[in-house]
């Protein structure tokens, strides 16, 4: 490619530094044009969490992950839906762990060996630290100052606070770990809605193609990010883009596979 | 009862790379091939397809290409005096399945383990005196890299390996790596680019007085014909390579590489969801006759075959040949016994260098787009002031910045609230990673057995795993760590954050899915399953390949050595083996 086509490609695809309004592989707006628009309405609702518990997660989740300069935090980004929808499903009943005993305490090295599926972890977990808040602070967790909620999270992670079925630690990791699978998660399984957590960090999304502009050294890329539906929802790539030469090249591939197989 | 089929010239348990390359080889000298795979039939279109597949939480998170445990697993201890419990997730280590194996999944780091690791426990003790080997149980693998040099050319050429070489016959070449063994040629396809984070490597390194080559990657770099005909895309850097499969056809793969050319020759026969159970010895117990195993429907069938091949992963090699009774169990009271011996892994040391004045855009990226020194693996430095052998290659790669496993911190910052959001969105772009991928010596009390207690989906014992580091691993960590430092401040990070690995293997931490060991090659059927050709000492028609042939670990990632020797393997059956069947060594 010589130097003249390479700066067009590179500003087509994207690359700051290029003069003007750049347009990212959907050739939707910018960053900042798209965020001034208010989000279209989204379909909420809980299916596994009950409302006790909804104002758990919603609560102990903008603690984890808040609003800030940046962006939403994890409760407008939709990781309450997002960890519903993981304990409704595969992960939450039970999927891809080893559910045979005998059931024993083992070592840290041993991980996980509790007799119980990430929907009786939410469920016991939830519980037993409202209880705890109760006794403490005479109200739920939900019902408390963010310093207090704090003070109940922190106290989870370091196990100072015990829980009476379960271990707090082992809660308070996976309670984490979801809050951030689900803020940062393609929005297709309901968490990072308006793509909020790849926003706030930059991160471009799914269409990839960076042949052409990984050798641009210290140049931010700044694109709207493309999530799985953006794509599947059948928005062509701007013409030139990175993304749409990656798609020409396997197409061609593919073509001359079958042909050669034929 | 077992449906009995009829018998062909051989079957692969697994078909991964190696059961991949037994295939193509075997098939195109005109033999007949059964190929049995527990898991799914996939293939670049349609089921690599974007966008779906660059779905993080479905792959990397939630382990979409990995073996289920709820179906199979491992127990796991640090010590015998321990009772082993299962993994009940798997996350320390990720065994693959399904076609393809781990080489749909994997990141393509594709090297040639170092002449010094062939000859670990002799070249050791001939430069420093046994006492340095210091309670490690390493050995001789019988082969050398000079005998293995064709068949490692022949492996990157058929994967269409990128890279540059660092000595040809003999002959240094800058810009490679001066510590390779000899290659006959250079590699067939031309490195891959090089990121921003992989050039201030560079320049820290010559500045340190290091040798920085690109990192040889299986991500082909142009697009490429193979010399059996199979055709290859060019890596387009997505970023989505460990944990995911290429919808280029430019990540090398057996069903890129290998699989086709078995398909067309008409000779072999792909069977998948189709778990071996066991394989089947005749009466003297030296010739095995059949592999039994159970499809989807739940039925029962025994497959007859002259040549058996187990070419499953590691762990699952080493478990078969337990279930089937073959080979004298290792037993580690004694030390004495083979099935089970010298059980190895891999040690990463990472560290994670902080500028706040660079961008690298570290979403982009390959997963073998490295910039690697190798002034510290192997014996390539003199260890007579150290307290370890062997050693680490050292790499700064750049394999994608997917932000739900990605998301650096410096030290010192909460593990979540306000001020690690603050972090992660300062620091997303503005962090690259640093690995020492060290080998790992074997121990007497580090093996593999089967569990007592608990069973898989088949009613099978469980493979129990006994491991932990030892002095060598330790403390070539806390060596590893100061050049770590070294280069974060050569590059004038302004954090720099390196972590040695202290204290016991940790199973639930993800490391490195280099489970190494148990089924060893050697030359002394007391000390080794396989002899040098990975013929089992017991059963002479019985070849057990993979990385469960490695006495113990190189700082190398397996699969360019295990493939090279499933090429050296397929040629000695087809040449000496079949013509006249009995042991070859």
């Amino acid at each position: 490619m010589g130097e003249l086509s390479r700066n067009a490609f590179l500003k087509l695809a994207g690359v700051a530094g290029t003069a003007g309004a750049v347009n990212n592989a959907l050739g939707q707006p910018a960053p900042a044009e798209a965020a001034a628009k208010p989000p279209a309405r989204e379909l909420q609702a809980f299916t596994f969490l009950t409302p006790p518990e909804q104002r758990f997660v919603e609560a102990a989740i903008e603690r984890l992950i808040p609003a800030d300069s940046s962006g939403p935090g994890a409760r407008e980004a939709g990781v309450a839906y997002y960890i519903d929808q993981q304990l409704r499903g595969a992960w939450g009943t039970g999927a891809r762990q080893y559910r045979q005993g005998p059931w024993m305490a083992g070592t840290p090295e041993q991980g996980y060996q509790l007799n119980l599926i990430p929907q009786q972890v939410y469920r016991i977990g939830i519980a037993a630290t409202n209880a705890h808040c109760r006794q403490a602070y005479g109200k739920t967790f939900d019902a408390l100052s963010g310093a207090h909620q704090d003070d109940v999270l922190h106290g989870l992670e370091s196990g100072k606070i015990a829980l009476a079925e379960i271990p707090s630690k082992t809660f308070f990791s996976i309670l984490l770990g979801n809050t951030i699978e689900g803020y940062f998660a393609d929005p297709l399984y309901g968490g990072n809605r308006n793509m909020a957590g790849w926003r706030a960090v930059g991160f471009p999304g799914v269409a990839a193609a960076y042949a052409g502009v990984i050798e641009k050294y210290n140049v931010p890329y700044k694109v709207k990010p493309v999530s799985i539906a953006d794509v599947e929802q059948g928005l062509d790539p701007d013409p030139g883009h990175a993304a749409d030469e990656a798609h020409r090249q396997r197409i061609a591939l593919m073509h001359a596979r079958q042909q050669t197989e034929a | 009862m077992a449906t009995k089929l009829k018998a062909v010239d051989a079957v692969t348990i697994g078909v991964g790379w190696t059961g991949g390359i037994i295939a193509a080889e075997l098939t195109k000298a005109g033999y007949h091939v059964v190929g049995l795979e527990r898991g799914e039939y996939r293939n670049t279109d349609p089921d690599f397809e974007v966008p779906q597949i660059h779905d993080e939480l479905a792959y990397a998170v939630r382990h979409k290409f990995m073996q289920d445990p709820a179906q199979d697993t491992y127990t796991f201890r640090n010590d015998a005096r321990e009772t082993a419990l299962p993994i009940r997730y798997l996350s320390g280590f990720l065994p693959g399945t399904g076609l393809g194996g781990a080489g749909v999944h994997w990141n393509g780091q594709t090297w040639r383990f170092l002449p010094w690791d062939f000859e670990t426990r002799s070249a050791t003790i001939k430069r420093y005196g046994e006492a340095k080997l210091n309670g490690a149980t390493s050995q001789d693998w019988g082969i050398t890299y000079a005998e293995l040099e064709p068949y490692f050319d022949k492996f990157e050429y058929m994967a269409g390996i990128a890279g540059k070489a660092g000595n040809i016959k003999g002959s240094i070449h800058p810009g490679g790596n001066p510590f390779e063994g000899p290659r006959s040629r250079e590699y067939p396809n031309p490195p891959m680019k090089t990121s921003y984070a992989g050039m201030l490597t560079k320049e820290a390194a010559k500045k340190l007085g290091y040798h920085p080559f690109p990192q040889p990657s299986a991500n082909v770099t142009r697009p490429y014909t193979n010399p059996d005909g199979a055709k290859f895309g060019a890596c387009v850097y997505c970023g989505y390579c460990e944990r995911f499969a290429c919808e280029m056809f430019a990540k090398s793969s057996p069903q890129l590489a290998v699989l086709p050319v078995a398909m067309k020759t008409g000779r072999y026969e792909l069977r998948t969801f189709c778990n071996v159970t066991r394989i089947n010895l005749d009466s003297t117990g030296k010739r095995a006759v059949s592999v039994t195993y159970v499809d989807a429907q739940g039925r029962e069938f025994e497959q007859p075959a002259e040549m058996i091949f187990l070419t499953s992963f590691i762990l699952n090699n080493v478990r078969t040949l337990l279930v089937s009774n073959i080979g004298t169990r290792y037993d580690p009271q004694t030390g004495e016994g083979v099935v089970g011996r010298n059980y190895t892994y891999q040690m990463n040391t990472g560290g994670t260098y902080f500028f706040n004045k660079k961008v690298f855009n570290t979403f982009m990226g390959s997963g073998a787009m490295g910039v690697a020194i190798d002034e510290f693996n192997g014996d390539n430095f003199d260890h007579t002031n150290h307290d370890f052998i062997g050693g680490a290659y050292i790499l700064v790669s750049t394999t994608g910045a997917r932000p739900i496993q990605y998301h650096p911190v410096p030290p010192g910052t909460p593990h979540w609230g306000a001020q690690w959001k603050k972090q992660v969105v300062r620091y997303y772009n503005r962090a690259i990673g640093i690995n020492a991928s060290g080998g790992v010596q074997a121990y007497r009390h580090n093996y593999l057995d089967l569990d007592p207690t608990y069973r898989d989906a088949y009613g099978l014992p469980l493979l129990r795993i006994t491991f932990d580091w030892g002095p060598h691993e330790l403390n070539q960590s806390q060596f590893m760590a100061t050049i770590l430092r070294k280069i974060g401040h050569a590059m004038n990070a302004d954090i720099v954050a390196v972590s040695p690995r202290t204290g016991h293997y940790n199973s639930t931490i993800y490391q490195s899915t280099h489970n190494i060991g148990g089924a060893i090659m050697g030359t002394d059927p007391k000390t080794s399953a396989v002899n040098k050709y990975l013929q089992s000492w017991d059963v002479h028609n019985l070849f057990v390949l993979g990385a469960s042939a490695f006495p113990q670990n190189s700082g190398y990632n397996p699969t360019g050595t295990l493939c090279a020797l499933a090429y050296w393997n397929t040629e000695h059956v087809i040449k000496r083996y079949i013509k006249n069947p009995g042991p070859m060594a």
